[in-house]
């Protein structure tokens, strides 16, 4: 076994085919650098995602969808030749040759040659615009058909011919699909949810014709062919698009002598070992227990079985990898339609007893085939709703036993709902099964130290194939955290070990009034530059005090003590509200000569307001009381609440606006400004879909329509730009009021601390749809609740400069010293552009000489 | 403005002027005219009470130190950087996450008076 091992450790590898599968193998073997990989490719590219092939059409670049590059294998020490075709196998002499003649000796041989797509016999199927659907190369000969076409067909209704159908109508062709079959995805889905999957996609415009078979491809009379089918009809179109099936690439294999199956494809043991046991195959070319996987995740798994078999890698107890078969349950988008089968779809195990249900008007097929006891879950299929796949799954790959009415699994509204904790799930279930990761591999990670859900991914490759089980890894990594202690930590500091939702709880139900009764009740030592602003945010949202009342002024940031925003020599910006963007040109003369008077930097902010920086804190309340008498409010630019309301003039002026975008942002932001929030909150809302307010990058964004609103949430700018998500369409305007409302004050609630409406909506258990519930259909019941308390807050508003400047003793926090009247004489500018900017070290001058020339400054302007 | 050259205990302002958790800036100078900025920190629920350190934040380069939130990093009262937020201890002066330091005063409160030694 030993020097079986050392000779096998010095082998030359050869890989035919680059595909997913092929490719998975290079990685799994360059593990072990103990062997030479060569890899011969007969595409002109390396490796690249064929499952996510369709997203070519959509934007995505063969360099999007490439899985690998020349850089990355050269690093793994992988020798790569692409458009390198192999032609001949020497299996005494050991070693391929391609067909431009060059030799390349292997120990061992991994054929990775995949699959080819069948095309059936049909006369006329040779000429142009007859298509296929599996390469890139083939997705640039459809869009090129596509550009002089106006109608295309699929042939072939199974999974990947809806595929195909998806891209050609995104090329903007009239799509058809012809099955032969009774019914759509006939391997993976049963006749009720075929039968509702057709309306579906119909309903999006492609039509489906089931039990067709052409007969004959002719010249066609309005299109450049016609499809002739047995029953007599016919069917005019531009482009043919074949997508039947596949069949394995085995004709190498079959030329020399590897054992073949009946159907063809490349017979393999539980090892992956063809008939001559130095060369494997693996993926879409093998046939394993006479049967051919034409999905990803087994090959990805026979890979992981060869290599392991090839670096002699065996299980605790000496046992050799073995593949086993593969669970082929797939979850998956077709054009925007969900669907979801799971094991035995069609109910073939004897005796299996089935539920269904099924609702037409929303479109929802849901069925579930039990074992004959009702014990354990056979199989599934899940059509316009995949809500329940993940738990359905671990329930049969698991045999987890089935509650008393396995029905409630599928049912919508079932009250007491069975939920799936991870918690139940064995450490064998598989989680990821394009990689096959189990939730022993997981934890596994975590024990490796992985300390997030992002390293936990990047580990164990969950969730990076077809990213349809990226929540489940997430609730499986949290749960093993959150056991460890290691708690996915929400303690805001050392003083509370509690996250600002928790406080936010304690402070509404405890009535708390004040950081110190917070502290000596529920935290401990003396509070910190993390703790103090959070209570001070919550303790506004809650009872909406004037932040600088004595008992909430040691908690604020310099920022909200000062109201104003600290620069970095330590003067302050001055930002005046200026609601949607609308400013008298009265109110802008007032700026100019205020920025005038006390020598500020001026400029336009992307807010659509005016900043002007560089004031002492000495000189705000002086500025403040000129802009207050002008008429101007404080603009909260130093608070984390609401900032600007974006607009554009919308139907008041605009030829193209179908509201009035500027009366509702002017509305919006005097209804919402003061509000403190876990962070600073924007508002757009435009006048029309041309969207010129960008609102969809906004925390809240809105956008007019013809009969009424349509309300974005959770839109961002900045480090991590998203745009917003569409919560409701069509709103009058109250309607619109009321959601914001109910949304800002849930976040208010239960966002945790710096943290944008963007990434709260993201960490909502249940995302959208939930918010969706908890806001429309009162989920919670708290809607009342929410919609009160920003009455309250509404209500209760005031102007914190305003405020300040009646108040003689907040003013005293405004004198640079408490023992004389000077001013900090590290404070110096100098002019660029016309106007001033903070000095830079080696610009700043002695002391005594500045104090004079700023006098002289004083003496000018005064 | 006060010429010595001895250092003594020199009278700031009233304890009435101090802010309760957070903190107040005077202007220490000597005879040379040499202007020293400090930040008064008063923190009634502390040890000490009272502190005095650099108002100038040697990270940050401003006088800005009086305007940074107080609290308690691992029990040791420190004052929270308004810029970029370093800890510095009231305590010593030291910098909890860089290689820097400020100074420290001795202060007092005597007969409602805040006293400095310089």
């Amino acid at each position: 076994m030993n020097t079986d091992k050392q000779l096998l450790s010095k082998a030359k590898i050869v890989v035919v085919g680059n595909g997913m599968v092929g490719h998975h193998f290079v990685e799994e073997m360059a593990k072990n650098s103990d062997y030479q990989i060569t890899v011969l490719s007969a595409e002109s590219r390396l490796a690249y995602d064929r499952v996510h092939l369709s997203e070519y059409f959509g934007g995505k670049t063969a360099e999007d969808l490439a899985m690998t590059t020349p850089e990355h294998y050269d690093e793994l020490g992988v020798t790569f030749k692409t458009n390198a075709k192999v032609t001949k196998i020497d299996k005494v002499a050991k070693c391929v040759t391609t067909e431009s003649g060059a030799t390349y000796h292997y120990d061992k041989l991994i054929l990775a040659t995949g699959s080819y797509p069948f095309v059936p016999p049909i006369p006329g199927k040779d000429q142009d615009h007859c298509l296929v659907y599996r390469t890139i190369d083939d997705l640039e000969d459809i869009a090129n058909s596509a550009k002089v076409s106006k109608v295309g067909v699929v042939i072939g209704g199974g999974l990947l011919g809806l595929e195909a159908a998806n891209a050609i109508k995104q090329l903007g062709l009239q799509t058809h699909v012809v099955e032969f079959a009774p019914q759509l995805m006939g391997v993976q889905i049963d006749g009720g949810g075929g039968r509702l999957l057709k309306s579906k996609i119909e309903e999006l415009g492609v039509q489906v014709h089931t039990s067709k078979a052409t007969n004959v491809i002719e010249k066609g009379d309005k299109c450049r062919y016609k499809l002739c089918f047995n029953d007599g009809s016919e069917l005019e179109t531009d482009l043919i698009l074949f997508s039947a099936g596949i069949r394995p690439y085995d004709n190498l294999a079959r030329e020399f002598d590897l054992a073949i199956g009946e159907r063809g494809g490349i017979v393999v043991n539980n090892q992956c070992q063809t008939s001559d046991v130095d060369i494997y195959a693996i993926g879409e070319c093998a046939l394993w227990n006479n049967f051919i996987f034409g999905l990803v995740a087994p090959g990805y798994a026979m890979a992981k079985v060869a290599a392991k078999h090839i670096g002699g890698v065996t299980g605790t107890n000496g046992e050799l990898a073995e593949f086993t078969g593969a669970d082929m349950s797939t979850k998956l988008k077709l054009m925007g339609v969900e669907v979801g089968s799971i094991g035995d779809a069609h109910g073939k195990t004897e005796g299996s007893l089935t539920y269904t249900y099924e609702n037409q008007p929303e479109g929802v097929y849901k069925k579930i085939v039990v074992s004959a006891d009702k014990k354990t879950l056979l199989g599934a299929v899940l059509i316009g709703d995949t809500s329940d796949y993940d738990t359905l799954l671990q329930y049969m790959l698991n045999a987890i036993e089935l509650p008393e009415a396995p029905e409630g699994l599928i049912l919508p509204m079932a009250a007491d709902k069975p939920t799936l904790g991870v918690d139940a799930l064995p450490d064998t279930a598989t989680i990821c099964s394009c990689h096959n990761v189990t939730k022993g591999d997981i934890i596994a990670a975590i024990d490796c130290g992985a300390v997030d859900v992002g390293q936990v991914k990047s580990g164990t490759k969950a969730g990076s194939g077809c990213g349809g089980c990226a929540a489940l890894v997430k609730s499986v990594a949290d749960n093993e955290f959150e056991k460890r202690g290691l708690v996915v930590k929400k303690d805001i500091c050392e003083h509370f070990a509690y996250s600002r939702r928790e406080l936010f709880d304690i402070v509404s139900v405890e009535k708390i009034k004040t950081f110190d009764e917070l502290l000596s009740s529920h935290g401990r030592g003396l509070g910190c530059e993390i703790c103090k602003p959070v209570a001070a945010s919550v303790l506004a949202s809650v009872w909406n005090d004037y932040i600088l009342k004595k008992p909430h002024l040691s908690l604020q940031d310099t920022n909200d003590t000062y109201l104003g925003n600290m620069q970095k020599d330590g003067t302050y910006s001055v930002v005046p509200r200026i609601a949607g963007g609308e400013i008298t040109p009265d109110k802008l003369i007032v700026l100019g000569q205020v920025a005038k008077k006390y020598n500020l930097y001026t400029k336009i902010t992307g807010g659509a307001r005016v900043d002007l920086f560089g004031a002492r804190v000495e000189q705000l309340p002086p500025i403040w009381k000129e802009l207050i008498d002008a008429g101007f409010e404080t603009g909260h630019a130093y608070g984390k609440s609401l900032r600007t309301v974006k607009s554009c003039v919308g139907s008041t002026w605009c030829r193209y606006g179908v509201q009035d975008s500027m009366s509702m942002a002017i509305d919006l932001e005097h209804r919402y400004k003061g509000l403190r929030a876990p962070h600073k909150i924007k508002f757009g809302v435009s006048g029309c879909t041309r969207e010129c307010a960008e609102a969809q990058g906004k925390d809240i964004g809105i956008i007019a329509t013809e009969n009424g609103w349509n309300l974005f949430v959770g839109g961002n700018g900045g480090m991590k730009p998203r745009h917003g998500d569409l919560f409701a369409t069509d709103l009058d305007d109250e309607t619109l009021v009321k959601y914001i409302d109910r949304i800002l004050m849930f976040y208010v609630q239960t966002g945790d601390r710096l943290q944008r409406t963007s990434v709260w909506l993201e960490n909502l258990a249940g995302g959208l749809a939930y918010l969706q519930d908890v806001i429309m259909k009162d989920s919670l019941g708290i809607t009342d609740a929410l919609e009160e308390q920003m009455a309250t807050i509404v209500g209760s508003y005031q102007c914190e400069w305003k405020t300040t400047l009646a108040d003689p003793e907040a003013l005293k926090r405004f004198q640079p010293f408490v023992n004389s009247d000077k001013g900090d004489s590290n404070i110096q500018f100098v002019t660029e552009r016309e106007q001033i900017r903070p000095a830079r070290d080696e610009e700043k001058i002695a002391v005594t000489i500045i104090d004079a020339t700023e006098k002289e400054a004083v003496a000018e302007d005064a | 403005m006060t010429t010595t050259t001895n250092k003594t205990w020199r009278t700031i302002c009233d304890s009435s002027d101090l802010v309760k958790d957070s903190g107040i800036c005077a202007l220490l100078a000597d005879e040379a005219g040499n202007e020293e900025q400090i930040a008064i920190f008063h923190l009634p629920n502390s040890e000490e009470k009272i502190y005095a350190v650099g108002n100038y934040d040697p990270i940050g380069k401003a006088n800005v130190l009086y305007r940074g939130i107080v609290g308690c990093i691992a029990d040791e009262p420190v004052v929270a950087s308004p810029l970029y937020k370093q800890h510095f201890s009231l305590k010593t002066g030291r910098c909890l996450q860089e290689e820097q330091s400020i100074a420290v005063y001795e202060i007092r409160i005597e007969n409602e008076q805040v006293q400095v030694f310089y």
